[in-house]
């Protein structure tokens, strides 16, 4: 099965071409060749993945399977495709096919009676099938396609209802931000095969074998590594929506919540993430670290950051947008500090637990017809089902020690960072913080208290809406127990994903780590949700705390983070209006220059020309034409008056003609010289 | 100039030629009937059979092709009149006078 685990994005590509050609007539109007297809795919992940994990001692399977076909030839060199099946394409293939699989259900009842729905689905297999592919893919190449391609396939979902301005703008906003980052991800690539001289990342020849090369001193006294990693980061930064590309994520939110679920909360935002993991050696062989510093600082400042402006939105999805930059900002930073294996076991729990938070949201939004939190509140009685899953990921996503999936993998990032930098570490705590904060507040306002809206009449959500929730939430709770500090499966399969020499690097840079459960960060972790509990509730449950009272002294801060930071307001300022002032210049330029001075210059130039020819041709041309003209009519005027018609004028001509040659061949006859020379053959 | 046998130098018969020859070509000048351009072009004709003749006789060998010559001469101009009169009967038909310079209905 292994061997054919290129089939597994295949399958959705071709419901893909199926839905949109044959939707309306297909069944289930479309929908099930989707989910038939992602189904197969996601059985088909679980297989891979059960012979992956039960074959994971034996000498075949071990670390990597890989295989490359020919794809292009390029000079004296093939560039090759293929793909290949380690620990890390198993997690995220059946993350992938799980949450898309479970999405693509729930949809059935959140898009029902969309006059688009074929087409929702379609774009929703064409990006099962990117997304697989990207995770599954063994070189470069081919993963900047699928990246770029699941970048269009959230353009197109972000954009579904494209009847609203917001969302047109939004799904426009989202492609340039993310192309932004995308330009580094290229650059990046470009270097790697220039030093490299291949796309493939595995092998004798390729790219990880021979990052040595890089290991010279490049632009700014970097080494090319740091520049190579950096520059692959700016495509997980655009892609993952990190400081300072974050600002596409919340207006992202515009497309149907499902939608948010996979694509802007689980998968495609997780693939920056993702990218990063993959091209892990790159940063390991950097031995300044620098690029990786950069890593971490930029994923703690973002985890930081967003996670504060989640505390002042009121648009239940924008919560949860800024939670899930807060959260893939977490990943990042982990990464940076060297928690290879606990990124990625993030990213594997936070996928399940957001695509819940983002359903449940999704059936609240279906139930009430609004997203406004200050409208909801007591939801609890009249959405128990959805109450319920929603508070388990929420515990989930805070991070509640030993009961919970992300509580796992958060305290595993924090006892990473513990040993390798505290003030990533403490950033990280305060992190949690703020996240329980924001995220009771979100369940306490949506769920508790009175309904402060009695316009609206909340009802619970069908049960193919409920069912991909109640297993989220189940997994939410139990995918944490591969990683568990005592009998760390997850970390014994992903740390070969790196290779021998670089899995060494890494076991040399976490060094004395205290391997196992740790102490002080499970007390810290452990702090962090129950303050984060205990202020939400003081505030938001039972008025203990009035913030309002604040508003005199702390009234600025409430409004920069409400407005997060005027961040938009500033790039509105800076880079758009400094864009549009630059196209403004060009335009005028164009105007002026390019079209008024040369090509109307060329023109009128031309004309002119073309007039002083036309002149020529008038007068001189046709008068030389018309002149023969004229000469001919007049001679011939002249002429025709000798044409009378009458014989006896012929006939006098011809006797007056015959007299005067007579008399003319008669005077050469006496003459020395013949003045015609008829007379000299009389000689 | 040699005399012939018959005594009588070739420029009489020339003279009588040449004569008939202007008679015919003043009458062709100012004959006004067809007819009588007819007429004047025989006598044309006639003119050039005379000289024919007398420069057949009076070659210094005498020969028949001057006479000879004559004979087409008068064929040509038989077939010529007939032609000519059967043109004249139709323009007389057609116009009701054989008048030459009055037959102007195809001069543009």
């Amino acid at each position: 099965m292994v061997e054919h685990a290129w089939l597994i994005p295949l399958l959705p590509a071709i419901a893909f071409g199926l839905t949109l050609l044959f939707g309306r007539r297909g069944p289930g109007e479309g929908a099930y060749i989707a989910i038939a297809a992602i189904c197969t795919s996601l059985a088909m992940s679980l297989i891979v993945a059960a012979r992956w994990f039960l074959a994971g001692g034996s000498e075949a399977y071990h670390g990597l399977y890989s295989v490359s076909v020919p794809w292009m030839p390029a000079g004296s060199q093939a560039v090759e495709t293929g793909f290949c099946i380690d620990a890390l394409s198993v997690v995220m293939l059946l993350v992938v096919t799980i949450v898309a699989s479970l999405v693509q259900i729930y949809s059935i009842g959140y898009m029902h009676g969309d006059p688009r729905y074929p087409r929702y689905f379609a774009f929703h297999s064409l990006f099962a099938a990117a997304m697989l592919t990207l995770v599954i893919a063994n070189n470069m190449l081919l993963m900047f396609i699928s990246w770029e391609l699941v970048g269009l396939t959230s353009y197109l979902l972000i954009g579904f209802w494209f009847e609203r301005p917001s969302a047109m703008r939004a799904a426009k906003k989202a492609f340039l931000v993310t192309r932004v980052g995308d330009v580094g991800f290229l650059a990046g690539m470009i270097l790697l095969y220039l030093k490299t001289g291949s796309f493939n990342l595995f092998g004798a020849n390729g790219v990880f074998e021979n990052l040595s090369r890089l290991d010279v001193v490049g632009p700014f006294g970097l080494p090319l590594l740091a520049v190579a990693g950096l520059l692959l980061f700016c495509g997980a930064v655009g892609k993952s929506a990190q400081f300072p590309l974050h600002v596409w994520l919340p207006d992202a939110m515009e497309g149907p919540t499902p939608v948010s679920a996979l694509i802007h909360a689980a998968t495609m935002v997780a693939a920056g993430v993702y990218l990063v993991a993959r091209m892990y050696p790159v940063y390991l062989a950097d031995s300044s670290g620098t690029a990786l510093q950069v890593v971490a600082y930029i994923g703690a400042f973002t985890a930081l950051f967003a996670a504060t402006i989640g505390l002042a939105q009121n648009d239940i999805k924008r919560v949860l947008a800024y939670s899930t930059i807060s959260q893939l900002g977490y990943m990042i930073m982990s990464l940076g500090v060297f928690g290879y294996v606990a990124a990625v076991f993030h990213l594997m729990t936070h996928a399940f637990f957001k695509a819940n938070l983002f359903l449940g949201a999704g059936s609240v939004i279906h139930g009430t017809g609004t997203q406004d939190i200050r409208d909801m509140g007591g939801l609890r009685r009249k959405m128990p089902w959805t109450y319920w899953t929603f508070l388990i990921s929420t515990l989930s996503l805070c991070g509640v020690p030993f009961v919970t999936a992300g509580g796992w993998s958060k305290e595993e990032i924090l006892a990473v960072a513990w040993h390798t930098n505290r003030l990533v570490f403490a950033a990280g705590a305060v992190c949690a913080f703020v996240t329980t904060c924001y995220m009771f507040r979100l369940v306490y306002k949506v769920f508790h208290g009175e309904p402060r809206n009695k316009d609206i009449h909340a009802h619970e959500s069908p049960r193919v809406m409920l069912a991909p929730l109640v297993i989220l939430a189940f997994l939410a709770i139990s995918a944490g127990y591969v990683g568990t500090p005592w009998a760390n499966v997850f970390e014994h399969n992903m740390l070969p994903v790196l290779g021998h020499s670089y899995a060494s690097v890494l076991e040399h840079r976490l060094e004395g780590m205290h391997h196992g459960f740790n102490p002080v960060v499970f007390f810290v972790a452990l702090t962090a949700v129950a303050l984060g509990v205990g202020l939400a509730s003081a505030i938001w449950l039972k008025p203990l705390l009035r913030i309002e009272r604040l508003e005199p002294y702390l009234g600025w801060l409430a409004r920069l983070v409400e407005n997060k930071y005027y961040i938009d307001e500033i790039y509105q300022a800076t880079i758009i209006r400094g864009l549009m002032l630059a196209s403004w210049i060009a335009f005028k330029f164009d105007y002026w220059v390019i079209d008024y001075a040369i090509v109307n210059g060329t023109a009128y130039l031309t004309r002119l020309a073309s007039q002083l020819y036309g002149w020529f041709d008038r007068t001189v041309v046709d008068g030389v034409v018309n002149l023969v003209g004229w000469t001919t009519k007049t001679v011939g005027n002249a002429l025709r008056y000798l044409q009378t018609g009458v014989a006896q004028h012929y006939v006098f001509l011809t006797v007056v003609a015959l007299i005067i040659i007579s008399l003319a061949v008669l005077a050469g006859h006496y003459r020395e010289e013949a003045w015609i020379p008829i007379a000299g053959f009389y000689r | 100039m040699s005399h012939s046998a018959y005594g009588i130098p070739i420029s009489w018969f020339l003279t009588v030629g040449a004569l008939l020859f202007c008679i015919g070509l003043f009458g062709m000048m100012v004959r006004r009937s067809a007819i009588g351009m007819l007429l004047s072009i025989e006598l044309m004709l006639n003119a050039a059979n005379i000289n024919l003749l007398a420069f057949g006789s009076y070659l210094r060998v005498p020969t028949i092709a001057g006479q000879v010559f004559a004979i087409f001469v008068i064929t040509l101009a038989a077939a010529e009149a007939a032609i000519g009169l059967a043109i004249i009967i139709n323009i007389y038909r057609l116009e009701l006078h054989i008048e030459a310079d009055k037959i102007t209905s195809m001069k543009f």
